[in-house]
């Protein structure tokens, strides 16, 4: 086959990485930058929004759509509420403290997952795509007449595939409302720039806490959800998700939402192009130095401005 | 002498034990000296690695390479391990300490990450996930046999003996008054005439030396060496032996990891599901009890306890 | 000049973004006085003081301690070439004791040996905390966490020892030994004591340097800067 649609392919395919990353590393970033605190079992979130899913959509039945649809509004709920649960009884116990919170979360990640495990099973299961026409992938070429457009031979796509990445787009843009356009944004972001002084202002802080840890868990499980159709849930699913969202928090800069989303977007369709033409492992090993890197020398991120 | 007294002790156990519990005992004894690395770190010089597996399998991996690839003897071998961490451990240690707190943390996870997959990049010569089989007629120094569980619980035990002297040796130290300084408040130090950047530097090295000596040990006594124990749980292990057995004491990461060797294989005969166990004692340590076992020990009782 | 500068600055700066928290300070402060720095709050003195030991870094100009130019050297070099710098917001190590903490000071500059506890005990003594020796510093009452980091600054005997408002919490009886123990320590050690208790300054310093937003405002003996009439207006808000 030609460079010009395999290339084509690659990219719808790091589209819909890369809708699916924007929305789990927006999470964690949400949660770094309004709590400045890493929370390690952001990816068992995202893996309990699958295994949600799974259990919504087979406990509904009837047509796939319809189990779907509530899976995407039931699933984020649930994995959100238990973040929420998660925060108001373990790390408000802990102040935040930056470290300590890592190592809570750890346990987290393990619960979470071993608990998982020993419920739902260690084998995957896939749900339903609401719908999934095969989407031919048009290509063109000269000859004689000019320019021609013609269907190579296997290369397809799925309308799935282009809703989640339509999906995806909403979510952000409602994650950007919310935090631009609404009075609970401005919460956040007084809340973002200074704890103490927001309390001051009878800003609820940790309340606000336990909302945005659950938010930015709901936010991975919306991810989730849209790519178990895809991809299968899995009780140790949460892994990838959970490293790639770190390297995307990292290298957009930590805590900044923007760059966040571009760098989201950057990884996931460079892993999508990458893992079409290099082995994955190789690109992983990259990815990994380069985060270990852009710490070190560049702490503010590659899109960051050096702080003054 | 309470450390003379637990050496002695370990000694005579080696008589009374059943078969069963002396074998786990060896490995306990191994596992501790990797958490004994890790407390250097944590416990006295107040960095938090969330990638000491790294130097645990540069170690191994150092000893089993060399043994596999270039029939070199275990004896020696080992000691390529140790050296193995050693380079490994200079090198993180002087990129990472540029970074402090949760970078730091982050920056050895993707170290340790990134060793773990260069593990499974090489396939062809580290054999990737299933890993490789030390052959039990090379597992000899000086002829004795080290797959015999006697030899090999004495072998365990010197090892052991030797980093808990040399823990003991370094926190009397000048040295290691300097790294609880450091870890008590690091600007007071340096404006004490502390070089603490060095002092950090020493700390990671020692303690991944120590890691990589525990790894290139695994190797030889117990045969195998595997891409599991680069992966992200074995590191986070040692921080909760320590975190258990108390961080900041000399005989904490022994304590530790024998507790949470026997919660585990207890917990096993309940449910599969063997990080669950190490999931909730992690949440309940952060919770309630912060300096661990012999942390609380200390604070209650024995309060010259090194 | 008769006597050798210890330390001297030249056209020293410090910005924090665009707040220029020290502007082109030259200082000289000549071997074995005592020297106030004083100022409203916010003049600039800590900031000033930390770069001179290296706590942070300039943004531009030099200092000069003991002949060598030390702008570029770490702070754990300038210590070892004999400063000592007392925190203002109190710094100790708070887990540890009391004797410890002065240990890790006097260490520093000692090899090990017996020498050491009788140097921490002389230290401690002076400061009047010998009986707490084996409180754990973070449990002190903050006038002898106060007196603690004054003793940790004794404990490294250095040439040059500066103090950041070492009377802040103090009693009034405290206040007066502390007066009497720098008298003695400026024997053989030269000072330089930010403080705010005017009292203080009256009674020790050899010579008063006054800053103000970021600058040196006047410079003289005590009796002179009591007169001038730039140092009252800057105290009085002019
Ligand atoms: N790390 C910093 N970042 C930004 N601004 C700072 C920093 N440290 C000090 N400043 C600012 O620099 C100016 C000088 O501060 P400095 O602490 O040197 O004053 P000071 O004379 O010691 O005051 P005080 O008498 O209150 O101790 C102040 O406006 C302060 O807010
Ligand atoms: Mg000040």
């Amino acid at each position: 086959m030609e460079f010009g649609p395999h290339l084509i392919l690659a990219v719808l395919e790091g589209l819909v990485q890369a809708s699916v990353l924007t929305l789990t590393a927006l999470g964690l970033s949400l949660v770094f930058g309004v709590m400045r605190v890493v929370n390690v079992a952001h990816g068992e979130f995202f893996m309990l929004g699958a295994v949600f899913a799974y259990w919504v959509a087979s406990w509904m039945g009837g047509p796939a759509a319809i189990g779907f649809v509530a899976a995407l509004i039931i699933a984020p709920v649930l994995a959100g509420l238990l973040a929420v649960a998660c925060d108001w009884l373990i790390l408000r116990r802990l102040d935040y403290d930056p470290e300590r919170t890592i190592v809570a979360t750890i346990g987290m990640l393990y619960v979470i997952q071993q608990v998982t495990l020993m419920t739902y099973g260690p084998d995957a299961h896939p749900v339903t795509p609401p719908f999934n026409h095969r989407l031919a992938i048009p290509w063109f070429e000269f000859t004689e007449n000019g320019f021609e457009f013609y269907y190579p031979w296997g290369l397809s796509t799925t309308s799935y595939k282009l809703f989640v990445i339509f999906a995806a787009m909403v979510a952000r843009m409602g994650i950007w409302l919310l935090m631009a356009k609404s009075k609970l944004g401005l919460i956040l972001r007084a809340t973002q720039l200074d704890g103490e002084t927001a309390q001051a202002f009878g800003i609820p802080v940790e309340r606000v806490y336990a909302f945005v840890f659950g938010l930015g868990a709901a936010l991975a499980a919306v991810g989730a959800v849209l790519i178990v159709p895809i991809q299968q849930a899995h009780y140790l699913m949460g892994h990838d998700p959970l490293l790639l969202s770190f390297i995307v928090v990292i290298i957009g800069g930590l805590g900044s939402l923007r760059g966040t989303v571009v760098a989201a977007i950057l990884i996931g369709m460079s892993n999508g192009v990458i893992s079409v033409f290099f082995t994955p492992t190789l690109a992983k090993i990259l990815a990994t130095l380069l985060v270990a890197f852009v710490l070190v020398y560049r702490p503010q991120g590659l899109f960051g401005a050096k702080p003054a | 002498m309470l450390h003379l007294g637990l050496i002695a002790a370990l000694v005579l156990l080696q008589f009374i034990l059943p078969a069963y519990h002396h074998g786990n005992l060896a490995r306990i004894m191994v596992l501790s000296v990797f958490a004994m690395g890790y407390n250097i770190m944590f416990g006295y010089a107040g960095l938090l690695s969330l990638g000491h597996a790294m130097f645990f399998t540069a170690g191994m991996y150092g000893m089993g390479l060399s043994v596999r690839l270039w029939d070199i003897p275990v004896g020696p071998a080992f000691v390529i391990g140790i050296f193995a961490a050693a380079a490994l451990s200079l090198v993180v240690g002087l990129l990472a300490l540029r970074t402090i707190g949760v970078a730091f943390m982050i920056v050895t996870l993707m170290f340790s990450q990134a060793v773990f997959l260069t593990i499974l990049y090489f396939n062809p010569i580290t054999r990737g996930d299933e890993g490789f089989v030390i052959a039990q007629q090379v597992r000899q120094i000086a002829g004795l046999d080290l797959s015999n569980p006697t030899t090999r619980y004495f072998a365990a035990l010197i090892l052991f003996a030797i980093c808990l002297l040399a823990v003991l040796w370094l926190v009397r130290s000048r040295a290691g008054r300097v790294l609880i300084a450091i870890r008590e408040n690091e600007e007071r130090a340096r404006l004490l005439g502390y070089d603490t950047w060095a002092h950090k530097l020493a700390a990671v090295v020692m303690s991944g030396t120590m890691a990589g000596a525990a790894g290139a040990a695994y190797g030889v006594l117990f045969g195998s060496v595997g891409a599991s124990f680069a992966e992200v749980p074995f590191s986070i292990l040692p921080l909760l032996y320590v975190l258990l057995g108390g961080p900041g004491t000399v005989i904490g990461p022994f304590v530790g990891t024998l507790f949470m060797f026997y919660l585990r294989d207890l917990s096993s005969s309940l449910t599969d599901a063997h990080m669950l166990v190490a999931g909730v004692v992690l949440i309940l340590l952060t919770l309630f009890a912060r300096r661990g076992i012999m942390g609380i020990v200390r604070e209650r009782w024995l309060k010259w306890l090194p | 000049m008769a006597a050798m500068m210890l330390l001297s600055t030249r056209k020293l700066s410090r910005h924090f973004g665009g707040l220029r928290a020290v502007e082109n300070v030259d200082f000289d402060l000549p071997e074995g006085q005592i020297r106030a720095l004083i100022g409203p709050n916010g003049a600039g003195k800590t900031t000033f003081v930390s770069m001179l030991c290296g706590r942070i870094p300039v943004s531009s100009g030099d200092i000069t301690f003991a002949g060598e130019n030390v702008t570029r050297l770490p702070a754990h070099k300038r210590i070892q070439r004999g400063m000592a710098y007392t925190f203002q917001i109190t710094s100790v190590f708070s887990d540890l004791t009391v004797q410890e903490n002065v240990a890790l000071a006097v260490q520093s500059r000692l090899e090990r040996g017996a020498v050491l506890a009788g140097e921490v005990a002389k230290a401690l003594a002076k400061v009047g905390l010998q009986d707490r020796a084996d409180q754990i510093a973070g449990d002190l009452a903050y006038g002898h966490q106060r007196l603690l980091e004054i003793a940790m600054g004794l404990g490294q005997s250095p040439r040059l020892l500066i103090l950041d408002e070492p009377t802040q919490g103090l009693s009034d009886g405290e206040v007066n030994d502390f007066i009497a123990l720098i008298k003695d320590v400026a024997k053989d050690t030269t000072i330089l004591l930010i403080e705010h208790n005017i009292d203080v300054v009256m009674a020790l310093a050899d010579k008063i340097t006054v800053m103000n937003f970021g600058e040196v405002i006047a410079e003289g003996t005590p009796q002179e800067i009591h007169e001038n009439a730039t140092v009252q207006t800057a105290y009085l808000g002019g």
